[in-house]
């Protein structure tokens, strides 16, 4: 069942209504069922595997709880009795056995994942390799069901194992709970891959129907239907064409094809995690952010930062951070300390651990040398511009360009264009071709290409390019909005803290009724329109604008209200209903279901 | 401290450790500083810092940091 289908619409509807009547006290319970029927729904042999992953990371996480639990009542009941090396070596006993049970868990399903989804990649190399020697035998590849989000739900299973192994989080002693954190179903199709430290216990608790918090989730997935339906599906007809001709698509094509397809993951990834996070907003549940803005990134590593949060966490906590700090690298740092200086020996442990980050996080999004090189040259620029950065700093003490305003959208524009060629390799058939075409971008390039008659050609017309350049402009006015209101906030609460906390004391007052764990929290351009109704810019109700004086300019702050600035003259509550039932009508009319038009599943579903 | 300090100076020399108690939160410090400090420790103290170690609240400020070396040489 696509995001994108009627038929969804109508699940995620009878689901809502369902959730609110039924006892708070089992509303994870059906929570846990519906996201059952989903994958079911999807297919039924899926579940054979999301079952297997649940009930071994359940169990397995149970022993180790019982070990846990063992060692601290020895310690207990042994205290002041045992020597410090006998209580040592119990505890390196336990962490032992604890650390079987952890490895049993990623093997079984990392096992699974290899086999169902890289299976297929190791045959055709090794066929490959065995007509390089000259073999004429290949072996033929095998069937195998690859299940829906597979790589997403293992790796937040295992992430939860991991957590309880380290003993920074409980294990959960149910196992129903666990299986509605591993399957809960507007995170199945594409993450984010949740942490259960972040997810778990807003899963778990009743809610009752909040009309703020539930409008909030309406918008935000209307939000992610908007940037789904009406640019990514639309773009998508252009980006195919160019990307699957490169006979005929060469030089500035490239370029076009390249900035095309970064709107079009951006508007089709953030927008599905934008219908994934509103979903679960509209049952109270809080998802945590995957995206921070990602394309105003002024270098790379920060860019990583910001997209695809949930993913890059997983891989620094689970993967960077174990591999540098083990026995063995710390060893191998000083033995390359001693013998080739301290400059090399300090830059061992960063190195290797980044590298293997980046081939697994490669190997992660797909099976295929494309998603390898992907990864790779990833690492290269990171490590490339780590390097460089104390000439920066010093070409920065020197030039004083960094100050300069418009520097600031130099580097954003560098980092969009550095990405997007990274990106090539997600476009091209395959790595050599990849290479073809971004050389081919530089010596092919004529500016005269560019004709009217070559654009209208990739498949849109001229009204579906107007329409897309007014989509960019109202993410990138939003965007910067949301970007300036945080910032705004940020400096407020670092400014003064008890003056904030009294703002909003005297804010609730006013405001409609909002659970208290999400008092003064800023959420942004929502808190703006939604503020319309209450209390009139540029003194927003919602506590989320710092007051004067504290590091914003109060012109500014009027311009980050400008994406809503109607409710100024409006200033009505109507102003939430129209602005809403205006994204509506331009996702129904707007969005790309024309005649012949196929419903499109998101780009990272096929991760 | 003052051999933590002297790392943590070495490689950020604009920012200053013995008062800023937001190292990771302001992202002053990310993930390749976090890995490059543990090495040094280890050099340094002989302590090795676990993975499950390396949370917010045990990088935020010079202080907590050798608050966990203490602790971790003390369970040594």
């Amino acid at each position: 069942m696509l995001f994108t289908s009627y038929s969804f619409i109508g699940f995620i509807t009878a689901v809502f209504i369902i959730y609110y009547l039924f006892p708070k006290k089992y509303q994870w319970c059906f929570l846990l069922a519906a996201s059952y029927v989903f994958y079911f729904l999807a297919s039924p042999s899926y579940l054979l595997f999301i079952g297997t992953t649940t009930v071994t990371v359940w169990l397995l996480g149970r022993k180790m709880e019982t070990l846990r639990v063992r060692q601290e009542t020895f310690l207990k009941e042994k205290k002041g009795q045992i020597s410090r090396e006998e209580k040592k070596a119990f505890k390196s006993q336990i962490k032992k056995q604890k650390w079987k049970w952890l490895l049993l868990g990623l093997l079984v399903n990392l096992g699974i994942l290899a086999v169902l989804k890289y299976t297929n990649f190791a045959i055709a190399n090794f066929n490959g390799f065995l007509s390089m020697i000259g073999s004429t035998k290949q072996l033929s590849f095998v069937n195998l069901v690859l299940p829906m989000g597979i790589s997403f739900y293992t790796f937040q299973a295992l992430g939860y194992l991991i957590d309880v192994y380290r003993g920074t989080c409980h294990a959960e002693k149910n196992l129903f709970r666990l299986a509605l954190f591993v399957s809960f179903f507007p995170q199945l199709v594409q993450g984010p891959i949740s942490r259960y430290s972040d997810l778990a216990a807003s899963l778990y608790t009743p809610h009752r129907f909040d009309a703020r918090t539930v409008s909030y989730g309406l918008y935000r997935i209307l939000w992610g239907y908007f940037k789904k339906l009406v640019i990514a599906d639309r773009i998508l007809a252009a980006v195919n064409t160019i990307i699957q001709n490169p006979e005929v698509y060469q030089g500035a094509f490239v370029l076009v094809g390249m900035l095309f397809y970064a709107f079009e993951l951006y508007a089709d990834f953030t927008g599905g995690i934008d219908i994934t996070i509103g979903i679960a907003q509209t049952m109270g549940i809080t998802v945590k952010e995957n995206f921070i803005r990602p394309y105003f990134s002024k270098n790379i590593k920060e860019y990583w930062n910001r997209w695809h949060i949930s993913m890059g966490t997983w891989f620094t906590d689970y993967i960077f951070y174990p591999i540098s700090v083990c026995k063995p690298m710390l060893k191998l740092s000083t033995f390359s300390r001693k013998h080739f200086g301290d400059a090399i020996g300090k830059r061992v442990p960063v190195y290797l651990s980044a590298f293997a980050v980046w081939l697994a996080t490669g190997v992660w999004h797909g099976a295929s040398w494309n998603f390898i090189a992907w990864g790779l040259t990833n690492y290269v620029v990171i490590m490339v511009s780590q390097e460089l950065q104390p000439l920066y700093s010093r070409f920065h003490a020197r030039f004083h360009l960094n100050e300069k305003r418009g520097y600031g959208v130099f580097e954003i524009i560098r980092t969009i264009l550095l990405m997007s060629c990274i990106r090539l390799f997600d476009c091209y058939r395959d790595v050599p071709l990849t290479f073809r075409m971004f050389a081919n971008m530089f010596t092919q390039f004529r500016l005269s290409d560019l004709t009217a008659e070559a654009f209208l050609g990739l498949g849109l017309s001229a009204a579906d390019y107007a329409l897309l350049f007014v989509s960019l402009l109202i993410v990138l006015s939003v965007s910067i909005a949301q970007e300036r209101i945080e910032a705004a906030a940020k400096s407020a609460a670092s400014g003064n803290t008890a003056v904030n906390a009294a703002e909003t004391e005297k804010n609730s007052a006013v405001q409609e009724k909002m659970p208290a764990a999400e008092k003064g929290v800023v959420r942004g351009v929502r808190d703006r329109i939604f503020a319309g109704a209450v209390e009139t810019p540029p003194r927003c109700a919602s506590a989320d604008i710092q007051p004067e004086g504290r590091g914003c300019h109060p012109a500014r702050a009027a311009r980050a209200c400008d994406a809503e600035n109607a409710s100024r003259f409006a200033g009505a509550a109507a102003w939430k209903y129209i602005l809403f039932a205006a994204l509506v009508i331009v996702v129904v009319v707007f969005g790309a279901y024309g005649i012949g038009y196929d419903q499109t599943q998101f780009i990272y579903n096929q991760f | 401290m003052e051999a933590l300090l002297e790392i943590l100076e070495d490689l950020h020399p604009e920012v200053d450790f013995e008062t800023c108690t937001t190292l990771v939160d302001e992202k002053i410090i990310d993930s390749f500083d976090i890995v490059t400090i543990i090495a040094e420790i280890n050099e340094e103290y002989d302590v090795v810092i676990p993975a499950e170690e390396i949370v917010p609240e045990n990088f935020n400020s010079a202080k907590a940091l050798y608050d966990l070396i203490l602790r971790l040489e003390d369970e040594d």
